[in-house]
């Protein structure tokens, strides 16, 4: 192999699919038909899973730190469910696109402002935007229906032909579609130059400007393609619940988002898919043990995580199933342990 | 002789602390120009602001007569000046191949491409293997760039500058912490730089200085002291002063 070539290759490595990603997403598909009962907790794990991903595009990538992710949230929240409650787009996924594009708008327009400061200044600036944003949504009741909420929503058929039912299955299929298109479209752009350099830039914003990156600028385009993301999970919230409320801005939705993707790992994608799913069946575990305190067990789990790494940890618990994949498909096919570290 | 890069009267102040003090500098091209002072005299205030990480305060920056003092660092780079630092300035989790991709990138105009994936543009491919062999990086290419050892990472330091095609190439002590029995790789790889790259080389170690060098200028708190060919810059009675006690400058 001529030098070059071995080049591409390995310049691709990361970018091939793994086995175990494969499996990944069979195993979630499949959980689709293993438990009829339990659609509106998959449900809930699904927006959360896509919610975490746009975080980890702009956390774990780009290195941009927030506390005011719900901002997207809810504005994709609201715009879904003014779309269906006034009639304005029907059809559900074009209305989830609206929805999206809407988050995007205030996505680029806030960029703006996030990328002028340091993690402080971030943090500060997109929690106040988030407080912002719910107050707002307070004052102007009569369109958003205040502290009731939007109210009365009702969901026309995906593509007129499937309707939303009563157990949430169309509403699951419906969110595992989206959530896996969205993935695709992250899992190439994160491997492309682009994706690339956001990592250069996390990593030394002095050494990527000096090389000719762009800095702000892509800063700004990855900052607005989350806000895509996070739109679209909270249109995915207002549709698959028919509710839409103050608490989708609340500060509390953005913290948890922290968590989720700390407890998933940053920089992989998979992290927020992981997270969510640990993340809701801890809060499930945890709540039927001990109802009241349930958060300190959620903040001890944290701590743990943070002190031990969650490298070691990964380690750990992929030691079984990679035993079995290496006895059955080979040295090639273990599940990779994630590079980045919060 | 055509001037690559020149200051104009480049002043910077921080407070009331003058680190650059009305300096005119003029670097002709294809010349090994270096940029000597002793510690404190500002010789990284004068690259920061060449490569606009820093605003002068007054004065102006040409590059091949063109004035880029108020370009920001990418759209410099772009123009074909580059910079390796003091210090090294890498990305820690990313390998030799990702961050010599990235550079060859964004010069040959890939850098935004957020659909095609990494690693199948062959220009691309190309050159990054090119680079990785001249460099002695080609082995450690999958190598996350914080494991590997320091004097692969000060290869690589100066592979990315390289990567940029750059014009005009400052060299902020390149041999900088680098052991003795690395030292050779480096001094190779500065030395056999193409000729038509123009380098600015600012060191410490006049060893390196006088062996590389074929004009130097001597910077003393901001302001440019003396200027010459090496000869006349080691003879002057006022640099043997400035580097008197620090270290005696004989060719």
């Amino acid at each position: 192999m001529s030098a070059a070539s071995d080049v591409g290759y390995n310049a691709q490595r990361q970018a091939r699919w793994h086995y175990g990603e494969i499996a990944f997403w069979l195993i979630v598909l499949s959980c689709g038909f293993l438990f009829p009962s339990r659609y509106l907790i998959m449900t809930d794990i699904l927006r959360l899973a896509l919610f975490t991903m746009s975080l980890d595009l702009i956390l774990g990538y780009a290195g941009i730190v927030s506390l005011g992710h719900a901002a997207f949230f809810g504005v994709g929240a609201y715009a879904a469910g003014l779309l269906a409650l006034h009639g304005i787009i029907n059809e559900p996924v074009l209305a989830l696109i609206a929805a999206g594009l809407a988050a995007m708008v205030l996505g680029f327009a806030t960029s703006f402002l996030v990328i002028r400061g340091v993690d402080l200044t971030r943090l500060m600036v997109t929690l106040g935007i988030a407080l912002l944003l719910e107050a707002l949504a307070e004052r102007f009741s009569n369109i958003t229906g205040g502290t009731d909420g939007l109210q009365g929503i009702e969901m026309q058929p995906i593509f007129g032909q499937i309707p939303f039912d009563m157990f949430g299955k169309a509403g699951f299929f419906y969110s595992l579609a989206v959530l896996f298109l969205l993935f695709l479209f992250a899992r190439r752009v994160v491997h492309s130059p682009f994706g690339l350099s956001l990592r250069a830039i996390k990593n030394n914003p002095l050494r990527a400007a000096a090389i000719g990156i762009p800095v702000n600028r892509r800063l700004i385009a990855v900052y607005t393609l989350a806000a895509f993301y996070a739109g679209i999970a909270g249109a995915l919230f207002t549709q698959t619940t028919a509710i839409a409320s103050l608490d989708v801005f609340a500060f509390e939705r953005s913290a948890d988002l922290m968590l989720v993707l700390v407890i998933g790992g940053t920089g992989y994608l998979y992290g927020g898919l992981i997270g969510a799913v640990v993340f809701r069946l801890l809060q499930e575990l945890f709540s039927t043990i001990t109802p009241q305190y349930w958060q300190f067990w959620i903040g001890l789990v944290l701590v743990v995580i943070v002190l031990v790494g969650r490298q070691r940890l990964h380690r750990w618990v992929l030691y079984v199933p990679n035993l079995i994949l290496r006895m059955v498909a080979g040295r090639k096919a273990v599940v990779a342990v994630p590079e980045g570290d919060a | 002789m055509t001037i690559a890069l020149e200051t104009k009267n480049l002043e910077k102040q921080f407070g009331g602390l003058r680190v650059t003090r009305d300096l005119s500098l003029k670097v002709e091209q294809g010349a090994r120009h270096a940029l000597i002072g002793p510690n404190g005299a500002g010789k990284t205030t004068v690259i920061n602001q060449l490569t606009g990480v820093l605003k002068p305060n007054s004065g102006r920056i040409l590059l091949e007569g063109q004035d880029i003092t108020d370009l920001p660092v990418h759209r410099r780079v772009l123009r074909g000046l580059s910079r390796t630092f003091q210090i090294n300035q890498l990305y820690p989790d990313l390998t030799p191949l990702e961050t010599i991709g990235l550079a060859v990138s964004e010069r040959l105009g890939h850098g935004g491409d957020w659909w095609r994936r990494m690693g199948t543009r062959n220009d691309v491919n190309d050159e990054i293997a090119d680079l990785l062999t001249r460099f002695h990086l080609l082995d450690a290419m999958n190598e996350q760039t914080v494991t590997l050892p320091y004097g692969k990472q000060r290869l690589l330091e100066i592979a990315v500058a390289i990567a940029t095609k750059p014009r005009v190439l400052l060299l902020d002590e390149p041999a900088a912490g680098v052991p003795e029995s690395e030292r050779h790789d480096i001094l190779a790889v500065v030395g056999a730089l193409p000729r038509d790259v123009t380098v600015l080389l600012i060191e410490h170690d006049m060893d390196l200085v006088f062996s590389f060098a074929d004009r130097i200028s001597v910077l003393v708190s901001g302001a440019l002291l003396t200027e010459g060919p090496p000869e006349q810059v080691a003879r002057d009675p006022q640099v043997k002063a400035v580097y008197l006690g620090e270290e005696a400058v004989d060719v």
